[in-house]
């Protein structure tokens, strides 16, 4: 039994991916040392490595319902324990986007939330506005 | 693509190999919104330190917000806008270096360098966006290269009037001083060194802190507290075990998530400060004109 | 928005040989003669202004417009009280843009960047565009007083905004979605109470009325009658001799 690894295989949006990315997504061995160094893996639906896997498989649809994307803030200690230089944070980045262009976030502000984020530090504020929500 | 290992840049020449002029001591600075609100015990502690030292950083006229954050995908233009705009505003006023101390935005603006140089369309667009011919080149520098390439640690214990005897601290990267290596180049990402090197050269007692380039929980504090509170838990249990006094700490996010954990969740009574509070300090700053907050001061009196 | 009335009496009767100009409002055209400003030609050409209309003195900014000229991609913008028109001018008037308006008490608020975004947290999504100074009728530098609010600098923000008439067409372009007037309100509100020095002869004066001090001049004038009043208006001394 022969299994075909290709980006379009289910649909255009894991090659859209790797496009954003700019990133190799065949490099990756499966090797899970981004997965081991990640600090939020707890919180995740996947772990980063299967998320690569999915989209290997031209599943992207698996990897964009995945919480993994969001729960990402781009530490890169994955990207730099890959053995393999393939950049994680890029692919998540890439994957948060094709779902805010479609105005799709899991996060949104109003004016009542204003209360709480004046107490937080600005800058990561702005940070999850640009990265989490349109 | 393979990633060579992180070599530590020696801050002596730049990517051509040509040598940055090593006796310029005046900079164009960059604050950061931050630094202008919530972490102004890092501006004004790290201009007293400068001045000290003799480098005269020089504050960018009308400067706007830096972007918090570079895009991470290829075509994402109107985020670069941002850092695009001030690093044209810096040249426009006379710079071609640009010193910046919040983490934020060192990142930010030394990426947005990077894949502009490297991304000729990028580059375009954003040019005829702004209505330039082309976008200028400028260097973004972390302060702590300026000290450790343009001044010298050497030269630093030289000029410390007060040393920091007895004074435990364990130096907390986080991530974005140092990642990703080939692009930021500060230090090696794994081993660094730099903290280590300042802070040694104030008289302190660096300890041994196995989670100094975590990552603190970045902007998780806004979506996903829980989360944050792990991350910087983590953090500060290592700072706890290594004995530290301080955790020192050069974002003004960092500071703020590893602060805000202790309040929350039993207090480790590791303050958090930044270098230059240090630095100004062991120059021979007042404590009370350094922005110490409560425990910070408490913590001096009790080291003293 | 509009009501169309059209005014019966023959338009060409009144327009001159030779003076007129195209102009096109709301996509379809009109020849209404040269040299009216953008509202006086909406009327002329039949329009009845009910909203987006006040003080046609250039002050009040209800009248915003987004105009295009003939072969140019560009959006222009003005008031239309105080705008020509000119041949082949494509004229579209704003309608107000909803934007939130927060309920305060002055005076129990802190002049800082937090009490900003507070009210505003969208403050924190601006990409520093500049498509709002590009879009802004006072040609006022709208980006940097909302740079000048992200960092706290009151009163710059009071400074920068100082002219601001509340047009809105800066919240009608914003890709962020910010509401810069409202931002500037609430900064030159918190400078005026917070920040800027009391007037001393405002507080003097104000004690003297209510320590009695004017009754007396009132209570002669109130019962003076209307001709007796109106002789010593006339009267009045407009500038003091020295």
């Amino acid at each position: 039994m022969s299994l075909l690894l290709s980006l379009g295989r289910k649909d255009g949006l894991a090659k859209e991916v790797a496009a954003l990315s700019e990133q190799n997504l065949y490099a990756c061995y499966q090797c899970g040392k981004c997965t081991a160094g990640c600090p939020v893996a707890s919180i995740m639906d996947d772990p980063p490595h299967q998320i690569v896997r999915f989209l290997q498989l031209g599943d992207a649809d698996k990897a964009l319902k995945s919480s993994t994307p969001w729960a990402c803030v781009g530490c890169l200690t994955c990207a730099s324990f890959c053995p393999k230089g393939v950049d994680l944070a890029r692919i998540m980045e890439a994957l948060r986007t094709v779902r805010l262009r479609r105005l799709d976030a899991p996060f949104r502000y109003t004016q009542e939330d204003g209360e709480w984020l004046s107490n937080l530090p600005q800058s990561a504020v702005v940070a999850a506005m640009r990265k989490v929500t349109w | 693509m393979v990633i060579k290992p992180a070599a530590v840049r020696s801050g002596r020449g730049d990517e051509e190999g040509n040598v940055v002029d090593q006796e310029k001591k005046t900079l164009g600075y960059y604050p950061g919104c931050e630094l202008r609100t919530r972490a102004q015990a890092l501006d004004i502690s790290a201009r007293k330190a400068c001045e000290s030292l003799g480098i005269t950083l020089q504050e960018l006229k009308d400067w706007t917000c830096c972007g918090g954050l570079v895009a991470q995908v290829k075509d994402n233009y109107m985020a670069l806008l941002a850092p695009a705009r001030v690093l044209l505003q810096a040249h426009t006023q006379g710079f071609n270096e640009l010193a910046t101390l919040c983490a934020f935005c060192f990142n930010t603006l030394r990426r947005a360098s990077f894949f502009l140089e490297r991304h000729p369309e990028a580059r375009r667009k954003l040019a005829t966006f702004l209505e330039v011919e082309m976008l200028p080149q400028v260097r973004v520098l972390h302060l702590l290269e300026v000290l450790r390439d343009r001044v010298g640690f050497d030269r630093i214990r030289a000029a410390v009037r007060r040393p920091l005897q007895g004074l435990r601290v364990a130096p907390y990267y986080g991530c974005l001083l140092l990642r990703p290596a080939q692009e930021i180049s500060l230090d090696d990402p794994e081993e660094p060194t730099l903290m280590e090197g300042l802070l040694k050269a104030l008289g302190c007692d660096v300890v041994d802190f196995r989670s100094r380039t975590d990552c603190c929980g970045s902007y998780h504090i806004v979506t996903n507290q829980g989360v944050a509170a792990q991350c910087a838990q983590v953090i500060l249990h290592s700072a706890v075990d290594a004995k530290a006094d301080f955790l020192v700490a050069s974002c003004p996010v960092c500071q703020f998530n590893l602060d805000w954990s202790q309040a929350g969740h039993g207090n480790t009574g590791v303050p958090v400060v930044y270098f230059p509070q240090l630095l100004a300090l062991a120059l021979g700053e007042p404590a009370e004109t350094l922005g110490f907050d409560e425990r910070g001061a408490a913590m001096l009196r009790e080291g003293s | 928005m509009f009501q169309e009335e059209k005014i019966t009496a023959s338009k060409e009767a009144h327009a001159p040989l030779g003076e007129t100009a195209r102009i096109y409002i709301m996509g379809k055209s009109h020849d209404v003669p040269q040299g009216l400003t953008i509202l006086k030609a909406m009327e002329y050409a039949g329009y009845r202004l009910v909203r987006g209309v006040g003080c046609r003195g250039g002050f009040c900014g209800a009248c915003a417009t987004v105009y295009r000229k003939a072969g140019d991609f560009r959006l222009q913008v003005g008031l239309a009280c105080q705008t020509g028109i000119e041949d082949g001018m494509y004229l579209a008037q704003i309608p107000f843009y909803p934007a939130p308006k927060p309920l305060y008490d002055i005076r129990e608020l802190t002049p800082s960047a937090e009490t900003l975004f507070r009210f505003f947290p969208e403050l924190a999504r601006c990409i520093q565009c500049n498509t709002c100074a590009k879009v802004c009728p006072q040609g006022l530098d709208v980006m940097r007083y909302i740079a000048a609010a992200q960092q706290g600098d009151l009163r710059k923000v009071a400074e920068l905004s100082f002219d601001c008439l509340s047009c809105g067409l800066c919240v009608s372009r914003c890709p962020a979605e910010v509401a810069h007037y409202h931002v500037g309100m609430l900064a030159r509100r918190l400078c005026g109470a917070h920040l800027v020095p009391k007037a001393a002869h405002l507080r003097t004066r104000l004690q003297e009325i209510r320590e009695g001090g004017f009754e007396e001049e009132l209570d002669k004038y109130c019962s003076m009658d209307k001709q007796t009043l109106q002789g010593l208006y006339a009267q009045r001394v407009i500038e003091p001799e020295e």
